[in-house]
């Protein structure tokens, strides 16, 4: 182990120059632009004293928010897969005339201000948007609730599985799927066991980047959510709330609690894409 | 599986360029078929015509006498090994050879111990039986050839279609593999049509050889008949190693043009006129006769080394040089630098591009 540091420190026996100059930049880098603003979000709430703290964990319309914020940014996600996988199919492989501007559109939800697209849907589905309207006529009340919150989420979280999806699908060997129909798989079975299948672990990477940047999401949501305490307020909108009142403990508590479950939600995805892909393993 | 091929026509995507051009074949129940040609010959555009992953324009394809229209009446009556294996990478050995049972619809499938019985009994029969459980990923260049063939045959097809299998193998792997497939073929009494570029692969394992140039079969021969009569200067060429001599049909004899080169008799059916010898290294031979006139002999010899049990020697023409070679075990080897002339009566002799009898 003390030799495994020591000779990474020195450079591994690697023959390129400047080892040692890009290992300090990057440790640098790391250390201040990551470890220090997340050791001191660790830190600080604990500062005002462990009852402050305390008392602020025991705050129901906090853990309303954060279920809000999870189970919305989770369900986004989950839709943004079947929907981002059609999308990356039809890219791949569909050899539609325009695709390569279709292809540059999928970035724009990562390219727009949040808040631009955030005004965005929230006049597109509002009572009195375009769509907002006609649906309000059929029943269906999209903007100000939760059904808003997973629209919004799922406009800002579709490229993610879409741009994780597509090099793999690319890369997938087309006489795979020719060799599955001359064994008799019918199409769906070629679909779900051939294309699909070794997809999963990508797929499950795109779900985990939607949902990281689902939880994290502030701008496009606030416009559309309605922000009902209890109903439809988000935990980074809370944030805000709390850091206008003055109260810093509240504020960095729920900043810690969304730290480490997103940190969670990582980790258990990173562990299944790991138990899934196995045979990506060379020998 | 017998196949029968009926002037076939296919057309590249979009063009009017012929991939295919009037193709004919007709391979009987239990043949060994080597489909040989340069890249873009269109041997694997045939093969897939045949699998039926590509569609035609024109002609007409029987497989066991009848026209197969859609592929799910193909589907697991053929079995095709596709080039770079196409092996599920996600699946274990297994399940990939599994693959065409397991996807039968239940009522059809076997029970599971069958189809694991069956695997096993495949991947035995591949000489891998401890594979099952490993990912494609882990296995070298041959096992995964192998595996792809067990699964190709894990349905029981009567016809077995191979791209260039043994393309991305080491040479040993290759020879060995060769006669293990051939040995195969005849114990489970398979209708084989294999794809290659190698000319030595196919004179060793096929019982017929057909030979594409541009679209179309220029000759479809057993081995030794293509060897002994190619028909054409181009199947000449593309089975070996040859030379080619242009000369003169006068009296009963062939003059080359080039000097150096002893004029030989032809037989009696072939007409006056320029022609063409072609000659294998082997069958090029050193004239050292005493009654050679020193003005004649102007061809020197330089000696290459010894390979493959020939001695192997380069002649110097007036105007470019030609290999050629003689038994390592002959006695009194040609004494090279000497001056000689060349005999190829051996040559077979073309005019207009085929071959004169």
């Amino acid at each position: 182990m003390k030799q495994a540091v020591l000779s990474f420190l020195r450079g591994g026996g690697s023959a390129l120059p400047g080892y040692r100059l890009a290992l300090a930049a990057t440790l640098v880098w790391t250390g201040f632009f990551i470890l220090l603003p997340l050791s001191a979000l660790i830190i600080r709430p604990w500062q005002d004293g462990v009852g402050a703290m305390v008392a602020a964990l025991h705050d129901a319309r906090m853990f309303a928010a954060l279920w809000t914020s999870f189970s919305c940014a989770f369900l986004a996600a989950l839709l943004n897969i079947p929907l981002g996988l059609l999308l990356a199919w039809t890219l791949v492989r569909g050899d539609l005339p325009g695709r390569r501007v279709a292809d540059a559109v999928i970035d724009l939800p990562l390219a727009l201000p949040t808040a631009v697209s955030g005004i965005t849907l929230a006049t597109l589905y509002g009572p009195q948007g375009w769509l907002g309207a006609p649906l309000a006529k059929l029943g269906l009340v999209l903007a100000y609730s939760r059904t808003g919150i997973v629209l919004a989420l799922m406009f800002v979280g579709l490229p993610f599985v879409v741009r994780t999806v597509e090099p793999v699908l690319k890369n997938l060997p087309r006489d795979m799927e020719e060799a599955a129909v001359l064994l008799g798989a019918r199409p769906w079975q070629v679909v779900t066991r051939v294309i699909i299948a070794p997809l999963l672990p990508a797929l499950l990477t795109g779900f985990g980047l939607a949902l990281a940047r689902g939880v994290g999401e502030y701008g496009s949501v606030i416009f559309i959510a309605g922000n009902q305490p209890f109903k439809s307020e988000i935990a980074p909108l809370l944030i805000v709330v709390r850091l206008q009142e003055f109260d810093y403990a509240g504020a960095t508590a729920i900043a810690l609690i969304l730290l480490l479950m997103s940190l969670l939600a990582l980790v258990l995805v990173s562990l299944v894409r790991w138990r899934l892909s196995v045979w990506g393993e060379q020998a | 599986m017998s196949v029968r091929v009926e002037h076939l026509v296919r057309n590249a995507p979009g063009s009017a360029r012929r991939l295919l051009n009037d193709v004919s074949l007709d391979v009987p129940r239990g043949a060994f078929v080597a489909l040989v040609g340069p890249s873009g010959a269109g041997k694997t555009t045939l093969l897939r015509a045949i699998a039926g992953l590509d569609n035609f324009e024109q002609g007409a394809l029987l497989l066991d006498g009848q026209p197969m229209g859609s592929m799910r009446d193909r589907a697991r009556k053929i079995g095709f090994v596709f080039q770079n294996y196409a092996l599920f990478p996600h699946m274990t050995v297994a399940k990939n050879i599994a693959f065409g049972l397991d996807v039968l619809p239940r009522s059809e499938r076997p029970s599971r111990s069958a189809i694991a019985a069956r695997v096993q009994e495949l991947l035995e029969l591949m000489q891998l039986p401890d594979a099952g459980a490993s990912y494609p990923a882990r296995l070298s260049g041959g096992q995964r050839q192998r595996v792809a063939l067990a699964r190709a045959l894990a349905t029981g097809p009567g016809l077995l279609l191979l791209d260039e299998p043994f393309g991305a193998l080491d040479p040993i792997v290759r020879r060995s593999i060769r006669s293990w497939l051939k040995d195969l073929h005849e114990r489970l009494g398979l209708t084989t049509i294999l794809v290659t570029h190698d000319q030595d692969e196919a004179v060793e394992i096929a019982d017929r050889i057909v030979v594409m140039q541009e679209g179309q079969i220029v000759q479809d021969a057993p081995p030794e008949d293509l060897n002994r009569n190619p028909q054409t200067p181009f199947v000449m060429e593309f089975l070996g190693e040859s030379s080619s001599f242009s000369g003169t049909v006068r009296d009963g004899l062939m003059v080359p043009d080039e000097a150096g080169i002893l004029p030989f008799s032809v037989p009696d059916t072939v007409p006056p006129g320029p022609i063409t010898a072609m000659a294998r290294p082997y069958e090029i031979q050193v004239y050292t006769g005493a009654d050679l006139l020193a003005a004649q002999a102007t061809v020197s010899l330089v000696a290459e080394g010894v390979r493959n049990g020939y001695r192997h020697y380069r002649a110097q023409l007036l105007e470019r040089s030609i290999p050629f070679c003689v038994p390592d075990y002959t006695e009194g080897r040609v004494k090279y630098q000497d001056s000689v002339m060349l005999n190829i009566s051996r040559a077979r002799l073309f005019r207009d591009g085929v071959l004169c009898v």
